[in-house]
C-alpha cells in the first residue's frame, strides 16, 4: 500500500507492508538518525515527532503517520546544534547510539516546558536509556543551554562555541 | 600543558550529536543479504536430523547452512578477542552438531530481506537428540555430564584447563603461609559472595556486514573492539587464510567489553564468502540478552584474617568462576577477581587465591568492564566491611589502617611496585563529600525510610603488562596538518580524541590539526584492541613516542631546507628555526629563541614554516615525515578509586534508592577530564544497576527470563539520583603525561558500597546480587 507523509518538510509518497513499522519506513527513506536499541518500547533511541509530538517510531505504523508530518534529527540540525554543542561541552554523548532519540525528545521538552527544573528534566527524559554516560554529563549540558537561553532572552548573548 | 588535561570536545561529537549516519547498519550496502541465525530451544542436545529443503523453497532465500556444511573435525576456534597465546580454550565451531545453551546457533538462512528470511526460519526441520544439560555452576566440576566431550577441543595455553572435568581453568596463587596467619588471627570471617552474569547493554546491539573487495578478499565491517583479533577469529572460523580478510570499524554504538568477543561477525562473514554476495547481520535486543557474551557469573568464597586492633594479616579467596557453554574469556577473567582485589590490602603478611572456571550448559560469558576485578572487589571489599562492623570500627579507619600506599610491593599484584597511588588521599576526599561524618552509619528520615552510607575501594590495571601491543603512526600531511593512525577503537569513550591531544601536545599543535584514523586492519598498525584498560595507557605511549619521533624527522628535513646541521634546529609546532650557538648553549633553550623571533622580523634564513617542510616533503625527497611507533608495558600500573553511596530503603516496600554517589578516582593524570569524568559516572551507573537493579534468572530448561529491556532493568535517569565524582591525581611515569587507565576502574566500588549501606539502613547483609525490594521486604519482615 502507498502512503503519504512529510518527512522533514518533503513530501513523500512510497509503498509500505501494513505490518511496517515507523522506524524501518523513515530509514528507508533515509533518516538514518533514527536508530533502534530494543524491541520492547523501553530505551527511547527510535523517538521521532509524529505532528511535533515525540512519538516511539518502533511502536508506531507506518500507515498511521499517513497524512502527517514525521520529524527526525534530520530536519532538526539547527536545533540540534545549538542544543549538541552544550551536551559536547560535558563529553557526554560518547557512543553516540542514544543521541538521535535523546536529543529529540530533549527539544520536545524544551518546547513542552521551557524552563524545566531538574526533576522535571528527569522525568520527561526517563525513557531515554544511556549506557555510557551515567547520566549526569546529559543533565549537566541540558542545565548550561537552558541558561545560556535564558541569558540570550535576557539580552545577553553569548553564542555557544561551535568549534 | 597545552592540550594535555585540558576538556576538549570529542573530535566526533557534533556529528554524532546531529545524528550522522556513520555506524555499522547505516553505511552497510542496501543490497545485502539479511542474515539471521536459528537457535537451539535446547540447554544440551546433538541434531538428529535437520531439514531445509521446504525453508530454501521461501522466495528470496539465498542460503541455509547447518553443521552438515561446516566440516565437524576441523580445528575449533574461540570467539574471545585475545592476545596469541590465546588462553581461551579452542572450543567451537561455526556450527556444531551439538548445541551447548538454549540459543547456541543451529542454522544460518541468507536471504533478499527479513520478511523471506524470518519465514525460513519457521520453516526448518530439526531433530534433536535432547540431553541432560549441566546448569548448576557450582555442580559443574567432575560432572559425569560434559559439556565439551569431543576429542578436538584444544586448549592452547597452560591454564590448568580439562574438558574432561567441565574445567575452562584452574589456578593456584600464593605469598607466606596463610593457614598459619589466619590460624593466628583474632578474628577470620569466612563469607561466600555471588554476583551473575550481568549484560553489558550497550545501545548498539552486535552487528556486521560483509563485503568482497577488488581482490576477492573478505572485507568485514563491525562494531567491534578488536579489528585485528577479529580478523584471526574470522580467518579461523572460515579456515581460511589471513590475508583474505580484513576488518575495519566504522562509530561504535558502546562495547563495554561486549564487542571484545566476536559474538557475530563469523555468520555473515561466512555467508558472504560461500556466496560472494554482501551480507549483514544485526542482533535483535532478545539476542543480545540471550546469546551473547556477559559478565562471569562468580561465587566467590573469603576468609579475611584480622586482629583485634583491625589489622588484615591474610586475605583467601576461592573464585568459582561459570564461563558457560564456551570458554570466552574463561581462564583470563577470573585471574582479576584475586589479582585485583588482594593487593587492595597490601599490608597483609599472607594470600592465598584459588580459581575454577567451569562450563555449564548456559550462554558463554565474556568480557564486560572490570572483567572480574568487579565481582573480586565485591567480595573482599565486602568482607572488609563486614570485618569494620564487626569490630566496631569505621569502615574508612580499617582501609586507612590497611590499604596499599605508593611505592609498597604488592605480592598479589605479580610482585609489582605501586608505582603511582594516591588512594589515600582518594579515601580522605570521599569521605568529606559524602558527608560519612553526619551520616554513618544511618538516619532514620521519620516518614518510613531510612537513608544508610557505604562505602568501597577498587583497583583495575592499565593494559595487560607484557602482552598488550599499542601501535601509533603519525603522518605530516600537506598543510601542515597530522594524519594519526591507530588501530584502538574509539567505542564512545573519546580514544580518538585523547590520543589526537597526547599528539598535540608532543607536536606543539592543536587537537583540530591531529586528523584521526582507526581502526582498519590493513590500514592500522598493530594494536591488541581497545580493552583492558588499555589504550590511554598502552596506546597513549605509542601515540607520545611517535609524535617526539616525527618531531626529530621534520627538525631533518627543516634542517636541509635551511642548511644546518639537525642539532642546530628547534621545532616549536609552527616552525622550524636555526638556533643561534648562544640560545642552544643556554639552559632555557626554547623560550628565549621564541622571545627573539617575535621581537625581530622573521629572518627566511632561519626559519622554515611547517607547511614549507610539508610541501618540501613531497619532492625530490627521501627524508620520511612519517613515524609509526609500537609500545608495550611490562607493568600494569593500577589506578584507583574510592567511591561512597547513601541510600535511602522504603522499610515498607524495600525500594531502595541511590541518593548520593561520591566518588574519586586516581587514574594518573586525566588527559581528558571531560571524557574522564563521564567515564567514572557511566561506570557507577552501571554499578548501581548490577547491585539494584540488572538480574538474571534461568527457567528450569536454562532459558534466560530477562531476554529484553523490559524484564533486564538498566537504571534510569530517575533510579541514580545525584552522582559526583573527583579526581587525585598521582603522575604515572611509565604513562603518557602521567597518565593510567579510567575506563574500568569505575565500575567497581557501587556493589560493595551500596549493599554495605543497605545494611547500615536496614541491619540486612545481602550477599548476593542484585538486591531487589522484594527481599528487603522480606527480610525486614523476618526479622
Amino acid at each position: 500500500m502507498r502512503i503519504n507523509i512529510i518527512l522533514n518538510g518533503r513530501n513523500i509518497q512510497a509503498e509500505t507492508a501494513p505490518d511496517e513499522l515507523l522506524i524501518d519506513f523513515v530509514r528507508k527513506q533515509g533518516a538514518l538518525s533514527v536508530k533502534r536499541g530494543c524491541e520492547t518500547s523501553n530505551c527511547g533511541l527510535c523517538t521521532v515527532f509524529l505532528e511535533d509530538k515525540p512519538v516511539l517510531s518502533c511502536s508506531v505504523l507506518a500507515v498511521r503517520a499517513d497524512g502527517k508530518r514525521v520529524t527526525t534529527l534530520e530536519g532538526l540540525k539547527e536545533e540540534a546544534e545549538q542544543f549538541g554543542a552544550f551536551i559536547a561541552d560535558q563529553g557526554a554523548e560518547q557512543c553516540g547510539f542514544c543521541n538521535p532519540g535523546f536529543v529529540m525528545n530533549a527539544l520536545a521538552l524544551f518546547r513542552e516546558n521551557p524552563d524545566p527544573d531538574e526533576e522535571e528534566i528527569r522525568e520527561y527524559l526517563a525513557g531515554n536509556l544511556c549506557r555510557c554516560s551515567g547520566y549526569e554529563g546529559q543533565l549537566r549540558g541540558i542545565q548550561a543551554y537552558l541558561r545560556w537561553k535564558k541569558e540570550a532572552a535576557a539580552g545577553r548573548d553569548t553564542p555557544p562555541d561551535k568549534k | 600543558m597545552k592540550t594535555v588535561g585540558k576538556p576538549v570536545r570529542k573530535k566526533d561529537a557534533m556529528q554524532l550529536l546531529t545524528g550522522q549516519p556513520l555506524y555499522t547498519d547505516d553505511i552497510a550496502p542496501r543490497d545485502c543479504l539479511i542474515v539471521k541465525l536459528l537457535r537451539s530451544p535446547h540447554a544440551s542436545a546433538v541434531i538428529r536430523s535437520i531439514r531445509r529443503d521446504i525453508a530454501l523453497k521461501v522466495p528470496g532465500i539465498e542460503a541455509i547452512y547447518t553443521w552438515e556444511d561446516i566440516p565437524q573435525d576441523q580445528r575449533r576456534f574461540t570467539l574471545a578477542g585475545q592476545t596469541y597465546p590465546e588462553p581461551s580454550p579452542y572450543d567451537r565451531l561455526l556450527l556444531d552438531r551439538r548445541v551447548r545453551y538454549v540459543g547456541d546457533p543451529v542454522a544460518i538462512v541468507a536471504g533478499a530481506d527479513e520478511r523471506c528470511v524470518e519465514r525460513a526460519l519457521s520453516l526448518i526441520k530439526v531433530e534433536y537428540e535432547v540431553q541432560e544439560p549441566v546448569l548448576d555452576f557450582r555442580k559443574a566440576l567432575d560432572n559425569p555430564i560434559l559439556v565439551h566431550p569431543e576429542e578436538n577441543w584444544e586448549s592452547l595455553c597452560p591454564v590448568g584447563a580439562d574438558n574432561r572435568r567441565n574445567l575452562c581453568a584452574h589456578d593456584e596463587s600464593s605469598h607466606g603461609d596463610i593457614e598459619k596467619v589466619l590460624s593466628e588471627c583474632d578474628l577470620v570471617l569466612d563469607r561466600v559472595y555471588h554476583t551473575k552474569a550481568c549484560q553489558q547493554t550497550m545501545m548498539e546491539t552486535f552487528r556486521t556486514f560483509c563485503t568482497l573487495d577488488a581482490y576477492g578478499r573478505l572485507n568485514v565491517v563491525s562494531s567491534t573492539q578488536i579489528v585485528f583479533h577479529c580478523r584471526r577469529i574470522i580467518a579461523n572460523a572460515l579456515n581460511i587464510p589471513k590475508s583474505m580478510v580484513r576488518v575495519s570499524k566504522p562509530r561504535i554504538g558502546g562495547g563495554f567489553g561486549a564487542k571484545q568477543t566476536s559474538v557475530c561477525e563469523i555468520y555473515p562473514a561466512f555467508v558472504t564468502w560461500k556466496t560472494k554476495k554482501p551480507s549483514k547481520i544485526i542482533f535483535t535486543r532478545e539476542e543480545s540478552m540471550t546469546a551473547s557474551t556477559p559478565r562471569h557469573e562468580m561465587e566467590m568464597h573469603v576468609r579475611l584474617g584480622a586482629m583485634r586492633d583491625g589489622r588484615i594479616r591474610g586475605i583467601d579467596l576461592h573464585t568459582l568462576s561459570n564461563t558457560g557453554a564456551y570458554g570466552e574469556h574463561g581462564p583470563t577473567t577470573v585471574g582479576l577477581s584475586g589479582h585485583k582485589s588482594i593487593p587492595l590490602y597490601g599490608k597483609a603478611e599472607a594470600f592465598r587465591f584459588v580459581s575454577d572456571v567451569v562450563y555449564t550448559n548456559v550462554m558463554s560469558a565474556g568480557a564486560y568492564r572490570g572483567y572480574g576485578a568487579t565481582q573480586g572487589l565485591f567480595a573482599v571489599e565486602s568482607a572488609v566491611n563486614e570485618l569494620a562492623a564487626q569490630l566496631h570500627r569505621d569502615p574508612f579507619s580499617v582501609r586507612e589502617q590497611n590499604m596499599v600506599r605508593e611505592g609498597d610491593v604488592m605480592p598479589a599484584y605479580y610482585g609489582q611496585v605501586n608505582t603511582s597511588c594516591a588512594l589515600d588521599r582518594c579515601l580522605a576526599r570521599v569521605r568529606e563529600m559524602i558527608g560519612w561524618e553526619e551520616k554513618y552509619p544511618a538516619r532514620d528520615m521519620g516518614n518510613g525510610r531510612v537513608r544508610g552510607v557505604g562505602m568501597g575501594m577498587a583497583m583495575q590495571g592499565s593494559g595487560i603488562s607484557g602482552v598488550d601491543v599499542g601501535s601509533a603512526a603519525l603522518k605530516l600531511g600537506e598543510d601542515g596538518y597530522y594524519n594519526l593512525i591507530i588501530g584502538a577503537a574509539d567505542m564512545g569513550t573519546g580514544c580518538d580524541t585523547i590520543l589526537a591531544q597526547i599528539a598535540a601536545e608532543v607536536l606543539d599543535c592543536g587537537v583540530e590539526d591531529i586528523v584521526v584514523f582507526g581502526a582498519d586492519t590493513d590500514a592500522s598498525p598493530y594494536d591488541s584492541g581497545s580493552y583492558a584498560s588499555s589504550t590511554t595507557y598502552v596506546t597513549g605511549k605509542a601515540v607520545e613516542t611517535c609524535a617526539v619521533k616525527l618531531r626529530r624527522q621534520i627538525c631533518r628535513l627543516g634542517a636541509r631546507l635551511l642548511g644546518c646541521g639537525e642539532d642546530e634546529t628547534e621545532f616549536d609546532g609552527k616552525y622550524v628555526r636555526r638556533i643561534s650557538g648562544e640560545a642552544k648553549d643556554g639552559q632555557g633553550e626554547r623560550a628565549p629563541q621564541e622571545k627573539a623571533a617575535g621581537s625581530q622580523r622573521p629572518d627566511p634564513c632561519r626559519r622554515v614554516s611547517l607547511q614549507e617542510i610539508a610541501a618540501a616533503s613531497m619532492c625530490g625527497n627521501e627524508i620520511p615525515l612519517q613515524e609509526t611507533v609500537t609500545h608495550s608495558s611490562p607493568i600494569s600500573p593500577p589506578p584507583f578509586m574510592v567511591g561512597a553511596a547513601e541510600v535511602e530503603v522504603d522499610m515498607q516496600t524495600g525500594r531502595t534508592q541511590v541518593v548520593n554517589y561520591a566518588a574519586v578516582v586516581d587514574c594518573g593524570t586525566p588527559i581528558n577530564p571531560n571524557l574522564a569524568r563521564v567515564q567514572a559516572e557511566g561506570g557507577i551507573v552501571q554499578g548501581i544497576g548490577m547491585v539494584l537493579t540488572e538480574n538474571v534468572t534461568r527457567d528450569e530448561k536454562g532459558r534466560v527470563l530477562e531476554n529484553s529491556l523490559m524484564q533486564y532493568k538498566i537504571p534510569t535517569r530517575l533510579d541514580v539520583g545525584s552522582i559526583r565524582v573527583e579526581f587525585e591525581n598521582s603522575y604515572e611515569k611509565a604513562g603518557p603525561f602521567g597518565a593510567k587507565s579510567i575506563g574500568e576502574v569505575v565500575i567497581n566500588t557501587p556493589l560493595p558500597a551500596i549493599t554495605d549501606a543497605i545494611c547500615n539502613a536496614t541491619g540486612l547483609r545481602f550477599r548476593e546480587l542484585p538486591v531487589l525490594p522484594e527481599q528487603i521486604a522480606m527480610g525486614l519482615y523476618t526479622v
